[in-house]
């Protein structure tokens, strides 16, 4: 840029006559609106829950169905590619509608219904004009008491999951989830995310079919409602649409997982990557524990927002990564940490030693009371941003449910979050974020990364 | 859809100030939108307006390095920016108490940003990690919409690739960032959009305080960026190490949604006939009944419809199986789309269409991020914050007709061409 001087120094930039200004205080905080509610079981047991939020005449669905495989072990198992098969064709069919009615029909109340499945559950997710709630309901009921998987639209899906699963593993960020899930649970179903091919190719129409009947069941199972509706009437309106849907027994729920105990990092070769994803895991603990407030700001101060320690140091100090975070990740029966940094090959190594001297320095120079109150009105704050809308409330309240917990944990965790103090929050740091507690994985170019991860140590090359 | 009030004025600096009260939740959403994306960055300096953005967060006359995240956060807000081909937004989201905050925030750095050497080399570094992890680690990175910008476009404003070359970001120097922020980071070349809890006469007062001692500097010229729509068909190959299957990406012109936007949303509506949902003509033919594709889309604009000025493009992009011709997926493109130009859609697939735009533009307005930042890009592109609650209406007023002929606009011999062919061998 070479034109000639016409603008200011960005020294002169910088500065104005007035100086630095102070910061203004922040004014006083309206509470949100309480939120009219229904929460109830149906006779063929499915738990529903219906929430008023009429921002928008809209309306948002999430239905959760526990479907993990109830075998022991993912050796040998077929459930992962059945499921996989399931939840792409569930909707492809019923006795009364086609792959394409069921789409028009739902276009035309602006709607959407999707199906996923993972290790631990099949979930529905739609939406709609408020208006056209009954007419998604319809089509769930109908492919929940009668989808008939076509022959060729299992078979078109059986080939075309293949190649899905083929793209999503040329994704480094796959390769890595999968790489640690194997390393923390090896055979459990819970490692399980994606079937391999040659277990798709066996998959038959009469095998989906089956698991539906077997697995896909209300009893267990929750819906949530979130939108522009009368709670009761919508729990009417739901009653009488999916009350035929009926099974034996109950949804079945992961099994316990093994704990997460710390060790080396293990390598994990990918040639040519000119970027690594480191991913550290350790054992936590779950919401409904009396410190989770306090691991959460903990969390918080380590790697969970921008403003934290891992963030300011590998990113805003030494430029290592454009990416990293820690989290914690829920089952139905107990927590994770997951730390995640993706950088550069030849600061790595040293990405890597920064993120356990985060670890280390966590527990020994715990969070100020300063860092603890960032991080609590950030958590506070955040809460109530992110579930301002019918979709987020949805799906953080379908979360929720699902560990047991309701509508009345999300109202009253501010008020938990405002009790942690800054003794307990050291406390959980020095206990759950010790360095020897994690394990972990490291994608990444191994000629390249080997000579200084061998030096660091703690970690294991294959 | 019913449109909220919305309340404007021009403080004497040339701020555009927006104000889009709601009570409905206790957050409230600021956004400043500058006119100025990657198209305006000069030959030499690519990716030179996102490094810039990333420069904004990195501190101003009150706010040391670090301190604009902290202020934010520790108020339970979330921030962000992003750089497009016209322009670049930045904001916040946070309980409504926050409001005065995050004006401080962003009127500090419109007013003295503090442009140094040593956060300047941070960010570049951190740049090239960003870039690393979205297109050079990954499969398909840029696609489309670094790679097909090159192939449809001629000038180097349109065609170049807005993340930047490595070499051009390490060449950057703190006095073009000084440039820059003169020429083009003017209070009169930018939008402040106030949506959420708010109290209209307390916020005008505020922002007048904030930003009305930021002195005024003349609005730049904006230059035309037109240029002639390609002759003839444009091919291009790209060889993908990473990708495992073949992609394809045929890149067409819009009309300008600037003079002419119900012409614009005749190909917004295409799209939809062609891609959304299983039942829309290209996702029945080639991803169901044939089974030859894996994953389509289509649209208008690389970052979403309505988000960029002339010249714009409308895009239909395939993954495709390895064993198939990429010219048999182009063929069955084209074939569709002349169907669609001899016969117009019926009126239940533009009446889809149309109702699935209601609903996305009511979860769109829903999300408080998304809404604020939707008035303000309408406001800054179009003169029109209200744009965004009458698309609805808009959209549902395009005939058949008229989607036909956007369909017959959508020709082989006025288009570019880009097919992505996997080189990692047995990957």
């Amino acid at each position: 840029m070479t034109s000639a001087k016409t603008h200011r120094t960005a020294e002169e930039i910088g500065r104005t006559e007035t100086g630095p200004r102070p910061l203004p205080e922040l004014g006083s905080q309206k509470a949100a609106a309480e939120l009219s509610t229904v929460d109830t079981t149906l006779p063929n047991g499915l738990r529903v829950i219906a929430v008023r939020r009429a921002t928008v005449p809209m309306v948002e669905l999430r239905l959760r169905v526990p479907f993990a495989d109830p075998a022991g072990t993912s050796a040998g198992s077929q459930h992962s590619a059945i499921a996989e098969i399931l939840a792409n064709t569930v909707l492809t069919g019923t006795a009364t509608r086609s792959r394409v009615e069921i789409d028009t029909e739902l276009a035309l109340v602006g709607g959407e219904l999707d199906a996923v499945v993972d290790p631990e559950r099949l979930s529905f997710t739609g939406n709609a004009l408020a208006s056209g709630l009954g007419t998604v309901l319809e089509v769930l009921a109908d492919v929940l008491t009668g989808a008939s998987y076509p022959a060729d639209e299992v078979e078109r899906e059986r080939g075309r999951l293949v190649e899905r699963i083929s793209l999503a593993r040329s994704q480094p960020s796959v390769i890595a989830r999968e790489a640690l899930q194997k390393l923390l649970y090896g055979d459990h179903p819970y490692a399980k995310e994606m079937p391999e091919a040659d277990e798709v190719a066996a998959v038959t129409r009469d095998d989906v079919a089956a698991l539906h009947g077997r697995a896909l069941l209300p009893r267990g199972s929750v819906l949530v409602v979130v939108g522009d509706v009368e709670p009761a009437e919508a729990v009417s309106q739901i009653g009488d649409a999916l009350g035929a849907w009926q099974g034996e027994g109950e949804a079945v729920q992961l099994p316990p997982l093994p704990k997460v105990s710390g060790g080396d990092v293990a390598l994990v070769h990918r040639a040519g990557a000119v970027q690594s994803q480191i991913r550290l895991a350790a054992q936590a603990i779950p919401r409904t524990d009396e410190r989770y407030p306090a691991l959460q700001l903990a969390n918080l101060v380590y790697g969970g927002f921008f403003s934290s320690r891992l963030v300011e140091n590998i990113r805003e100090d030494k430029g290592y990564t454009y990416s990293a975070r820690s989290h914690p990740e829920f089952t139905v029966h107990g927590a994770t940490l997951l730390i995640d940094a993706d950088t550069a090959s030849d600061v790595t190594a040293a990405a890597l030693l920064e993120t356990r001297y985060e670890l280390a320095r966590l527990g020994l120079v715990p969070p100020s009371e300063s860092e603890v109150d960032t991080a609590r009105s950030y958590a506070v704050g955040t809460l109530l941003t992110s579930t301002s809308s019918q979709g987020g409330l949805a799906s953080f309240l379908v979360n929720l449910v699902a560990l047991g917990l309701g509508l009345d944990w999300l109202v009253a965790h501010p008020q938990r979050l405002a009790a942690v103090t800054p003794e307990q929050v050291a406390a959980t740091a020095l206990e759950f974020f010790a360095p020897g507690n994690f394990t972990g994985v490291l994608v990444g170019d191994a000629e390249l990364l080997k000579p200084k991860l061998s030096a660091l140590g703690g970690v294991s090359f294959q | 859809m019913a449109s909220p009030e919305l309340h404007r004025f021009t403080l004497p600096n040339g701020l555009r100030v927006v104000l889009a009260p709601d009570a409905s939740a206790p957050v409230v959403g600021v956004s400043v939108h500058y006119d100025v994306g990657f198209r305006s960055e000069p030959e030499g300096r690519t990716g030179f307006a996102h490094l810039f953005e990333h420069l904004m967060f990195q501190g101003s006359e009150s706010l040391e390095k670090l301190a604009h995240f902290r202020h934010v956060q520790s108020s339970g807000g979330t921030f962000n920016g992003s750089t497009h081909p016209d322009y670049t937004d930045y904001y916040q989201v946070l309980p409504s108490a926050a409001l005065e905050r995050a004006l401080f925030l962003e009127a500090d750095r419109m007013r003295a940003p503090k442009l140094t050497e040593e956060n300047l080399r941070n960010q570049i570094d951190v740049v090239k990690e960003e870039i690393r992890l979205n297109v050079l680690n990954r499969p398909y990175g840029g696609f489309p919409w670094i790679l097909l910008p090159a192939v449809l476009f001629k000038t180097f404003a349109n065609a170049h690739n807005g993340y930047g070359d490595f070499v051009d970001l390490e060449s950057a120097t703190v006095d073009d960032c000084a440039e820059f922020f003169d020429t083009y980071y003017s209070p009169a070349n930018a939008v402040l959009t106030v949506a959420g809890d708010l109290d209209v006469e307390t916020t005008k007062t505020l922002v007048d305080k904030h930003f009305g001692d930021v002195p005024a500097r003349p609005r730049p010229e904006r230059p035309s960026f037109a240029e002639p729509a390609p002759q003839g068909e444009v091919r291009h190959e790209h060889g993908d190490a990473l990708a495992p299957l073949p992609a394809i990406a045929i890149g067409y012109r819009v009309p300008d949604p600037t003079t002419d936007i119900d012409g614009y949303l005749a190909y917004l509506v295409l799209a939809g006939v062609l891609a959304d949902g299983d039942g829309s003509r290209l996702q029945q033919r080639l991803v169901h009944r044939e089974g030859i594709v894996i994953d389509l889309n289509a649209g208008c604009g690389l970052f979403g419809p309505l988000e960029a000025r002339d010249p714009d493009t409308f895009s239909i992009t395939a993954i495709h199986a390895a064993d198939v011709e990429a010219s048999q997926v182009i063929a069955a493109i084209d074939e569709e789309l002349q169907k669609l130009a001899q016969e117009p859609p019926s009126a239940e697939e533009l009446a889809k269409v149309t109702a699935r735009w209601a609903s996305t533009m009511h979860k769109e307005h829903d999300r408080l991020t998304n809404r604020t930042l939707g008035l303000g890009s309408a406001e800054l592109l179009f003169g029109r914050a209200e744009l965004i609650y009458e698309l609805p209406e808009r959209i549902a007023s395009v005939t058949v007709d008229e989607v036909s002929a956007a369909a017959k606009a959508l020709r082989p011999d006025s288009r570019a061409l880009l097919l992505v062919k996997p080189t990692g061998g047995a990957q």
